[in-house]
């Protein structure tokens, strides 16, 4: 730390700019964190934050996700009743209560999901995309119990359930009350299973530890994002267990596709459409005009 | 057996090494010592008990631990007879991190499976160090579809320090591993009971956990992510263990007040490893009632049960639209 930061009462905020690259900023120019191409701003947005001109797939909000799935009309928030408690009274450097504010703040949501239904090119589906801005997407209870409400309500509504995770894991904060949110929310898609609606996951960046050794790869199909990490440890633990370099490309979406552990990657601008097909195929219903 | 002492366990230890030595003079000795070592056997058993009564969540994971602790082999051996080892998940390996086959309880058949650790540095290798591998989850579903398909309870050890973080681990699809038994466990359509007998580590533990009763041993730990590991991420140093430990609520009072846990499994004192055969007694007795339990259950009715039990896990408030 230097004598600067020192200087500087904790109260105050620093936030580093430096080493936190940039998804989408606002103002009328961007810089592509990846290919670093100056690229105007509409234009990563009418690309849905993929980069033109590298492809760089960059970190959506929940919402933002929604949109680029979900057709505008008729739409439906599922789950937004469902909030946080500290069951725990969790305290590190800071208190649960409080980080849960600071993601409250800075994401506009309450929890690290967000749960619409509604329908994909007039085809009625429930879909559920993470907030990774939201303590690391992390899942605890009200993740779990959002999910779940997902899952009933496309069993309802007959509709098949998409899920797009961006999720570091389960959340620390709530203890082993997180670790069952990865029995809650695999066990609820035998609902699916027996009403014989398809789960279709979607994995973006990153993709890891409880989220991705829970339902995360128990779609029906599973798609991924170009790119993105995915994978039970995260690259340093594994560099720490076996300390040996890892290779290039580890735990990217191109390594499993190639490993056999995911069906299909997906450039973002067609996933909306590459998603209406597979269900409507699944479902056995007739093809999209 | 020499009982191995851990660091906030020394001043036992000291006792300990005192009665050995005054039992060593002893036998070369006219004078009678008997009554002094009595003493101090006392001394040390009351010692064991003021310093068990009051342990913190971090002394608990060093016995969770603790390297005499007694293993899924050993529960296989102490409480089944005609155990019969299965192997491999039939198509990559077999993973001797975790161990399962058929054997008999009171004479019923079932399957028994469980995280295996090893007790000296080669079979610790060889074991893992009890942190499976996809392999191992795929052969435990493996076993787990065989009993189902034979009607069999299936009778489950949790001791891992996790799932393996490997390079192959990753390659073979760890994450789908656990998954898929998550899945398949929550439906499983034959008893399941599940017992953590030492470290319950995050979701390599959870990955054979899934079932009608969730036990676990009074020293065990239970745990979404181990006590070091949480520190070094939300402390940025794993030297505070200790307090990621508490903050945490990894023991099994604490879970079962927090009603994750059905049953707290009594240990002897000092912890299972002192005495091995009074550790399989006090889970004989729960494993036998609760398998009475589940023996007279419809399939049915044990699947809604364990179904609904899975959707009420988490705490959280409902805010009025």
């Amino acid at each position: 730390m230097s004598w600067l930061n020192k200087l500087l009462p904790p109260k105050i905020k620093r936030e580093n700019r430096a080493d936190k690259p940039s998804a989408v900023p606002e103002g009328l120019w961007s810089k592509c964190s990846a290919c670093e191409a100056v690229l105007y701003y509409t234009d990563l947005e009418s690309n849905l934050g993929v980069c033109p001109k590298c492809n760089h797939h960059h970190a959506l909000s929940a919402r933002e996700r929604l949109d680029a799935l979900l057709d505008p009309e008729g739409r439906r928030e599922i789950g937004a009743e469902v909030r946080p408690v500290d069951i725990l009274k969790f305290k590190d450097s800071k208190r649960y209560p409080d980080r849960l504010a600071a993601a409250r703040t800075e994401t506009g949501e309450d929890d690290a999901i967000v749960v619409m239904q509604g329908s994909i090119l007039s085809q009625p589906a429930v879909v559920a995309a993470f907030e990774f801005k939201f303590i690391g997407g992390s899942m605890g209870s009200v993740v779990g119990e959002r999910f779940v409400r997902g899952v009933q309500a496309a069993v309802e509504a007959r509709a098949p359930f998409i899920c797009v995770a961006a999720s570091g894991g389960a959340r620390m904060q709530e203890g082993l009350n997180s670790l069952m949110q990865m029995a809650k929310t695999s066990a609820a898609l035998q609902l699916l299973t027996d009403a014989r609606l398809p789960f279709i996951s979607i994995l973006t960046d990153p993709t890891m530890g409880g989220v991705s050794a829970s339902f995360a790869f128990l779609g029906d199909v599973v798609i991924a994002e170009p790119g993105a990490l995915i994978g039970f440890a995260g690259p340093r633990v594994i560099e720490q267990t076996v300390r040996e370099t890892l290779p290039e490309g580890f735990q990217r979406s191109e390594f499993l596709l190639e490993k056999g552990a995911i069906d299909m990657i997906v450039d973002r601008r067609e996933l909306k459409r590459r998603v209406a097909e597979l269900t409507t195929l699944l479902m056995d219903e007739p093809a999209l005009q | 057996m020499k009982p191995t002492f851990l660091d906030f366990e020394q001043p036992i230890a000291e006792l300990e090494n005192k009665i050995e030595e005054l039992r060593f003079v002893q036998d070369d000795s006219v004078l009678d010592i008997s009554e002094e070592i009595a003493r101090l056997q006392k001394k040390s058993q009351e010692l064991t008990k003021a310093l068990y009564g009051k342990l913190t969540p971090w002394q608990i994971s060093q016995v969770a631990r603790h390297p005499q602790r007694p293993y899924t082999l050993d529960y296989i051996q102490g409480l089944f007879t005609d155990f019969h080892e299965l192997h491999g998940d039939r198509s990559f390996a077999d993973d001797p991190a975790i161990v399962g086959g058929m054997a008999r309880f009171n004479g019923q058949a079932v399957m028994v499976i469980g995280h295996q650790k090893g007790r000296d540095t080669k079979e610790k290798i060889y074991r893992n160090f009890g942190m499976p591998r996809p392999e191992g989850y795929r052969k435990a579903l493996r076993l787990m579809k065989l009993a189902e398909k034979f009607g069999l309870p299936v009778v489950t050890f949790v001791d891992t320090p996790g799932a393996y973080p490997g390079i192959g681990a990753e390659e073979r699809g760890q994450s789908e591993a656990i998954g898929r038994n998550l899945y398949e466990m929550a439906k499983l359509r034959v008893p399941v009971i599940c017992t953590v007998i030492g470290e319950g580590g995050s979701g390599g533990a959870l990955a054979i956990a899934v079932g009608d009763y969730v036990n676990m041993l009074q020293y065990s730990t239970y745990s979404v992510i181990s006590p070091e590991g949480c520190a070094s991420i939300l402390w940025k140093t794993a030297e505070r263990a200790s307090d990621a430990a508490e903050a945490l609520g990894i023991t099994a009072n604490r879970l079962k007040t927090l009603g994750l846990v059905d049953r707290v499994v009594s240990e002897p004192l000092g912890g299972a490893h002192r005495d091995h055969a009074q550790m399989m007694n006090a889970l004989r007795r729960v494993l036998q009632e609760q398998l009475k339990d589940l023996n007279t259950q419809p399939t049915e009715l044990l699947l809604k049960n364990r179904f609904d039990r899975l959707m009420q896990y988490g705490r959280y408030r409902e805010e009025a639209a």
